[in-house]
């Protein structure tokens, strides 16, 4: 772990239910400045909920959250603001304002919270939107564009105000290999060569072992493992293993069912589902 | 309103959220431009085209057809007693004081106070006014501080133009079927009626502009539950922005013509 870098981020016991399933149940860790950390765990483990309170748009049950050594969860909206002001964010569906153009959508952090000109903006629009493969795409609106794409314009709009802490939530899922490959080498040049420090959420594990400083896999509400990447690919746990091999059976249960999902147990299949399956292995 | 009619009222977070929204609303432009934080002029005018100018042909028709049917109406009752002379009167001073508002208010809560939750609403649902709250951008400065502005200046202007447009109703009324001169109605129409009749006629629609556009504001902004949350809320605003319309203006007909 990077001990020299100061702590941006202090996640302590953070616990966050809906209605009484727990889906964060006391998460803690720390983000130093300058670290890459991959968050990884199966899909509705709460990577998206976990990222959601760190960057206070949602109010964990108990717990608390400081970024830049300030807590957060406590904060009026107007003093959450001046934090924001210093982070970028990329949404997991891109959360672009569909009444504005590609272009205005960067433009818009830009257009709120600098004093800059017209064209110093639209050089900035520019520059972004080649950063992520996007130059000349300014004037369409998000709904003319692909998925791929609208998350390639989200980070562009993320890294707007050149952020010094970058979250971002799946920027490679949608994306093919080469664009994948460009994204993670964009996120290793502000990390290596602007301080930049990042918080990325990736089922994609070729990219996370890509860009990644430290990982944190979740599973059931807490932390299943976390370390340098040699530490989570050697990790002793099947949980990771089976995971970061992408194997269909292993210690991690298939939530097919409601209930096992509620309460995030390695509960037995229900009765019918049982059935069902035994069926498809004796009829292939 | 007290904690303890809050606590027993069953909408009770919708109305928390309502008067919140009310407050911001207020700050942000009452007390904001003042610490230098100015509302930008361009949304502002977008909002009115939207909200305004496109529901003009809409507020055109029903108030031509208003004016024909008031004039008809009195015709009917008027000629009885020998009295066609007083039909401009009458037509005139129900258009001004209590159908243009009310009507031309109706078609706004029809064609724009929907459409503004339902915008609002989509971009709830699709994560847009989170991005915009974690971009450090307030939503009620961005997306409400504009529309309020906007149907604040639009509404009485559309009532305006829909008086005239009644005015004219009853004026086809009057020249083709009763044989009226034309600057004999005109004349009769503007004696009738005095400025606080007008006046009256404005402070309500821009009383009906604040509801309207606060109730659509709020149903988008609080919008749970995707597509067919965005559909119920739409619905829900249309129906409390009429409800709490009808029931301001019975209020404001009594403060104006009934207390003095
Ligand atoms: N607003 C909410 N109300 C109720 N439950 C929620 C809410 N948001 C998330 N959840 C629940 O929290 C769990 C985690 O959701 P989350 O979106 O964080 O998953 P995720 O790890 O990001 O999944 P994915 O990889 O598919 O994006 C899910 O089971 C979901 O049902
Ligand atoms: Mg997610």
């Amino acid at each position: 772990m990077n001990a020299n870098g100061e702590t941006l981020i202090e996640v302590g016991h953070l616990v966050r239910r809906f209605g009484d399933r727990a889906v964060l149940d006391d998460i803690s860790f720390n983000v130093h400045r300058g670290e890459t950390l991959v968050i990884m765990g199966g899909s509705g483990c709460g990577k998206s909920t976990l990222l959601r309170h760190m960057i206070g748009s949602m109010k964990p049950t108990s717990g608390t959250v400081k970024l830049f050594g300030k807590e957060i969860t406590a904060m009026k909206e107007r003093e959450i603001e001046r934090v924001r002001l210093r982070f970028g964010m990329l949404f997991q569906s891109g959360a672009l304002l569909a009444s504005l153009t590609v272009g205005e959508n960067i433009a818009l952090p830009l257009l709120q919270h600098t004093d800059k000109s017209g064209d110093e903006i639209e050089e900035i629009v520019k520059q972004k939107l080649q950063m992520v493969g996007l130059t000349g795409f300014e004037d369409l609106k998000p709904g003319e564009i692909s998925g791929g794409m609208k998350k390639r314009v989200g980070l562009a709009r993320a890294l707007a105000l050149d952020p010094e802490l970058l979250f971002s939530d799946e920027p490679t899922s949608g994306l093919d290999p080469i664009m994948t490959a460009v994204v993670d080498q964009l996120t290793l040049n502000l990390t290596k060569g602007s301080h930049m420090t990042a918080v990325v959420v990736s089922h994609d594990m070729t990219s996370a072992f890509r860009i990644a400083t430290r990982m944190i896999m979740l599973g059931h509400g807490s932390i299943v493992a976390q370390g340098t990447p040699d530490e989570i690919r050697n990790s002793p746990n099947p949980e990771v293993q089976q995971f970061i091999h992408g194997q269909p059976d292993g210690p991690i249960p298939l939530n097919v069912s409601q209930e096992e999902h509620k309460d995030h147990q390695h509960v037995r299949p229900r009765p019918f589902l049982g059935a069902r399956f035994r069926f498809h292995h004796k009829h292939p | 309103m007290n904690a303890r009619t809050l606590a027993f009222c069953p909408l009770r977070p919708q109305v928390k959220n309502y008067l919140q929204l009310n407050l911001s609303l207020l700050y942000w432009i009452l007390i904001a431009p003042f610490t230098g934080q100015f509302f930008k002029i361009a949304p502002i005018f977008r909002q009115m085209v939207f909200i305004g100018v496109r529901a003009a042909p809409m507020v055109a028709l029903t108030a031509f057809s208003v004016g024909v049917t008031l004039a008809m109406q009195a015709a009917h009752s008027l000629q009885s007693l020998g009295a066609e002379m007083y039909i401009p009167d009458l037509v005139m001073i129900t258009l001004l004081r209590e159908m243009g508002p009310v009507l031309i208010a109706v078609i706004v809560i029809g064609r724009s106070g929907s459409a503004v939750a339902a915008e609002l609403g989509t971009m709830k649902v699709s994560e847009e006014i989170e991005a915009l709250e974690v971009m450090a951008i307030n939503p009620v400065q961005y997306l409400v501080v504009p529309r309020f502005i906007a149907m604040l200046v639009m509404l009485p202007a559309l009532t305006i133009f829909g008086n005239y447009i009644g005015i004219l109703g009853g004026w086809a009324v009057c020249r083709f079927a009763l044989n009226f001169n034309t600057a004999g109605y005109v004349l009769r129409a503007l004696e009738s009626a005095d400025t606080w009749d007008l006046y009256s006629g404005m402070i309500k629609s821009a009383v009906f502009a604040w509801i309207i556009i606060t109730i659509a504001c709020n149903a988008g902004l609080n919008v749970e539950g995707g597509a067919e949350g965005v559909g119920q809320a739409t619905t829900g605003s249309v129906v409390q922005a009429l409800l709490a319309m009808l029931v301001m203006n019975a209020v404001l007909t009594g403060i104006f013509f009934f207390s003095a």
